[in-house]
């Protein structure tokens, strides 16, 4: 990387395809199908008049309930009537009427959701109030009720059904605008001087379109299995042919036209699939979108697959307690290409000592911390090289037997310890399980342990803590408590992942003496992986710097800060700003 | 002219309680600051100081329960948000997180050009406007057409800060701008902000935890914690000869790249924290 250059961070990437939502739905065989028969039961029904070969309501006596393959192509109906004419012109109605379905849905739903969302306040209450209303209103028995009062009025009907399906599109929308309204873009857009019109069409709208789309599909599907449902309890207009008029009308004729169930039923079967996968297809392409959207850009350079080079394990002095040699983490991508991240590292880590592996981000420092502890996410894995804890090669272990290292022999202090935590136990039954199943100890005297532990990791109140859940306690807690956890096994290395880098700086001294004590005490070799000198300076007895997956110096800690000998240590150190000259105050003006 | 772009006076923000009748949570108690042009105040504390609250409330986003904000002498605490938005010309923002503080969406032009058209200059006027802002923030003349996630974290920070400047503001909150960022781009884009501050006059409400580089950008140095101003002054006496207690615990936790030096904090803290035990350890 050529971050080394004054004034210029490392190169962007390649430009990312811009027409990337049509391209991958254009990719997706089943959603284009979709489309077209969609599209052309749309066209159909349009030009119904030009596609159907004859009248739809023209009723011939010798065609009654005639047989497919005649003069009527799919035959004739119970009323002598051609079922193809009639399925082609009943398109129509079925469409319009799940087209207002959607727009009077839409139109209620996604306007009140906005509101509702941007501006909260009473009117989300009421808007929330009437959505909950309307949603435990039971549909069907309403459509039927309103059949009482406004007679066969099939568009009527849509539309009220429209605005029973309203709430769908209010929470939908209301949900997304409160996840968008609070993203810093949003207040920037604010600060600059936009107004509430605009921030809604240009930031909050297009977030949404999405959602609205796929919904919109999945309703337009809903709306014509219901309408068809009406019509076939003869809650439709029966001067116009539709869908559901059709099989009301082969219902009639059961015995004697058996053939004209499957035209109606294929129609509004095959119409209402396409849809439903239509919207499927839409949401596969834009959260193709999504996805990569919010990553951080890789830093890693994509690499031909390694060679497994098997460079046989050094001679380990007695001392070393993890000795990682010639490891190389690679990351299989979709295409099955391998992204190297990590190329061929060694470090060693000694009883006593506190080891630090510091590097900026993407430098490969927590990839190699997570395949010592065998914990590599998705996708990755170790293509080759050795990691030994006295001496027994971890990669090879299984994972049960990986199992019976972590924690034992091998405890972990996570960065974010909040999210390390599971909100819904107690953090004594946290701490007090995997004594109980590791070191088999009995549930009173765990719980006796863990109160030691807590003791010794500075908590004052052991009990209270214990019967606290994680979210009743400070962060700086939360970690003391993990710490516990790490060292309750009575493992030998302690691997650290930048303990400190979610607290506050007084909360971070405590905690780094904390580990400094606990190292000295137990004899422990730990690792701490870090991005900041002062931690390294702090704690450490010899620090590794990391760079682009690849170790560029490694020495005692007051050498290397007193004379780094690789440019980019130079670099890096050159980079704190502890020491950048102080700007005076400006001249104090002069009184009025 | 009284020779402050910002004056900030016995300002209260609380923000409602949850729950019926719940008492409400104040997150500034009285604080008073000012800034003067072309000047960085930085203001430091830790999480739950305050800090970022005064920063939004300044911006308009906090409510302000009691005392006054003045922008140029003019009471901006209490304006409608028709008014406010007329302020934008003097009073923009950066943001903590350049991941989230651009709209993933879309490209960096028309990023920038939305404050721009928002003051109502042609889109032609806005073009020429956005290469000069390229150009002053070090970004490449076509990083114009390519969205946000083209670019690293650096460059995305140099983004945000060509948005602040799009409409030459007087004053440009900066809420952590530095600390999502990477130790060699943190100076790179420190530099950056000091270097358009001695080109434009711009005044800074630096904000940010990390002692280190409030004290690199700041001519005056402001403390919080818990809510209030523990203490205020010029860089070199905060940063280097705290009178308040709490900044000392602050400044000698900070550790420093140096073992010697950090060894020698490392006991003078531990010699000021046996002289005054802080109950905060158990709480």
């Amino acid at each position: 990387m050529s971050d080394l250059l004054p004034g210029g961070e490392p190169a962007a990437g390649p430009p990312a395809a811009r027409r990337g939502v049509v391209h991958r739905f254009l990719r997706n065989p089943l959603a284009v199908t979709a489309a077209a028969v969609v599209t052309a039961v749309v066209l159909v029904a349009v030009f119904a008049d030009v596609v159907a070969p004859g009248s739809p309501v023209v009723s011939r006596l010798d065609m009654v309930n005639a047989a497919p393959g005649g003069e009527y192509l799919l035959g004739g109906d119970g009323a002598g009537r051609d079922v193809l004419s009639r399925l082609v012109h009943a398109g129509r109605l079925t469409l319009l009427g799940a087209f207002l379905t959607v727009v009077v849905a839409m139109s209620i739903g996604v306007v009140t959701g906005l509101v509702a969302a941007y501006f909260a306040g009473w009117f989300d209450t009421v808007a929330g109030w009437a959505a909950n209303l309307v949603i435990v209103l039971p549909g069907t028995i309403v459509l039927v009720s309103l059949f009482a009062v406004i007679g066969p009025n099939i568009l009527v009907s849509m539309a009220v059904l429209g605005i029973m399906f309203s709430p769908n599109f209010f929470r939908l929308v209301r949900n997304q605008v409160i996840a968008v309204k609070n993203e810093l873009y949003v207040d920037a857009a604010r600060v600059s001087g936009l107004g509430d019109a605009r921030i809604i069409a240009r930031h909050i709208l297009y977030v949404v379109r999405a959602p609205i789309i796929i919904l919109s599909a999945t309703i337009a599907a809903a709306a014509i299995v219901v309408q068809a449902g009406l019509e076939f309890i003869g809650l439709g207009d029966p001067a116009t042919p539709t869908w559901g008029g059709m099989l009301q009308d082969a219902f009639a004729n059961l015995y004697t036209g058996r053939h004209l169930f499957l035209p109606p039923g294929l129609a509004i079967g095959i119409t209402v699939a396409c849809f439903i996968l239509l919207a499927n297809g839409v949401r596969d392409a834009l959260e193709g979108d999504e996805s990569g959207a919010r990553r951080r850009p890789p830093r890693a350079r994509t690499a031909a697959p390694a060679v497994p080079d098997d460079r046989a394990t050094e001679h380990v002095p007695d001392d070393a307690l993890l000795t990682v040699s010639g490891l190389v983490v690679g990351y299989r991508t979709r295409s099955d290409e391998v992204t190297e991240v990590v190329h061929g590292v060694d470090l060693r880590v000694e009883r006593g000592r506190i080891v630090g592996l510091v590097g900026e981000s993407g430098s490969g420092k927590t990839q190699t911390a997570l395949s010592v502890l065998g914990l590599l996410p998705e996708g990755g894995e170790i293509r080759s090289g050795h990691v030994a804890l006295d001496g027994e090669d971890l990669a090879r272990l299984s994972p049960r037997q990986m199992r019976n290292v972590l924690g034992r022999r091998i405890g972990y202090i996570p960065q974010e310890p909040m999210s390390n935590l599971d909100p819904s136990f107690r953090i004594g039954w946290q701490l007090v399980q995997p004594m109980r199943r590791a070191r088999g100890l009995s549930d009173s005297a765990a719980r006796a342990e863990a109160e030691s532990l807590l003791r010794r990791v500075g908590i004052t109140d052991p009990p209270r803590v214990m019967s606290s859940y994680p979210h009743q306690i400070s962060g700086g807690m939360a970690q003391r408590v993990l710490i516990a956890g790490a060292i309750s096994c009575n493992p030998a290395l302690l691997i650290a992942d930048e303990p400190t880098t979610a607290l506050d700086v007084t909360v971070q001294a405590e905690i780094l003496d904390l580990i400094r004590d606990l190292q000295r005490e137990r004899g422990l070799g730990v690792l701490l992986v870090t991005h900041n000198f002062g931690v390294v300076a702090d704690v450490c007895d010899r620090v590794a710097v990391m760079r682009s997956g690849r170790i560029v110096e490694e020495r005692a800690t007051r050498d290397i800060f007193a004379d780094p000998h690789h440019p980019y240590t130079i670099t890096l150190l050159g980079s704190t700003i502890e020491g950048a000259p102080l700007r005076a105050p400006l001249d104090e003006e002069v009184a009025p | 002219m009284t020779g402050r772009i910002l004056e900030v006076d016995d300002l209260v923000v609380e923000y409602p309680g949850r729950g019926f009748r719940a008492r409400p949570f104040r997150a500034l108690h009285d604080v008073s600051l000012h800034i003067r042009p072309g000047e960085t105040l930085g203001l430091v504390g830790e999480s739950g100081s305050g800090k970022t609250t005064l920063g939004r409330a300044v911006l308009g986003l906090a409510p302000v329960t009691a005392g006054s904000i003045r922008l140029d002498g003019r009471e901006i605490g209490t304006l409608s948000r028709r008014d406010r938005r007329r302020l934008s010309q003097d009073l923009q923002v950066v943001f903590q997180d350049p991941y989230t503080s651009l709209n993933p969406v879309m490209s960096v032009g028309d990023i920038l050009a939305e404050p721009l058209r928002a003051q109502g200059m042609s889109r032609a006027e806005a073009g020429e406007r956005i290469r000069g802002l390229l150009d002053q923030v070090n970004l490449p003349a076509d990083a114009g057409n390519r969205l946000p996630r083209e670019f690293s974290g650096g460059q995305r920070q140099r983004v945000a800060i060509a948005r602040a400047l799009a409409i030459d503001p007087r004053l440009i909150v900066c809420d952590e701008p530095v600390s999502a960022l990477d130790l060699t781009t943190q100076a790179r884009v420190l530099t950056l902000f000091r270097e358009i501050q001695e080109r434009t006059g711009v005044a800074y409400l630096f904000i940010s935890h990390d002692l280190a580089v409030v004290r690199a950008i700041s001519h005056r140095v402001a403390v919080m914690h818990r809510g209030r101003l523990v203490e205020q002054g010029p860089a070199a006496v905060v940063t280097e000869n705290p009178s308040d207690p709490y900044t000392q615990r602050l400044l000698l936790s900070a550790p420093v790249p140096d073992p010697v030096e950090q060894e020698r904090r490392r006991e003078e803290r531990h010699r000021l924290a046996r002289a005054r035990p802080e109950s905060e350890l158990a709480s």
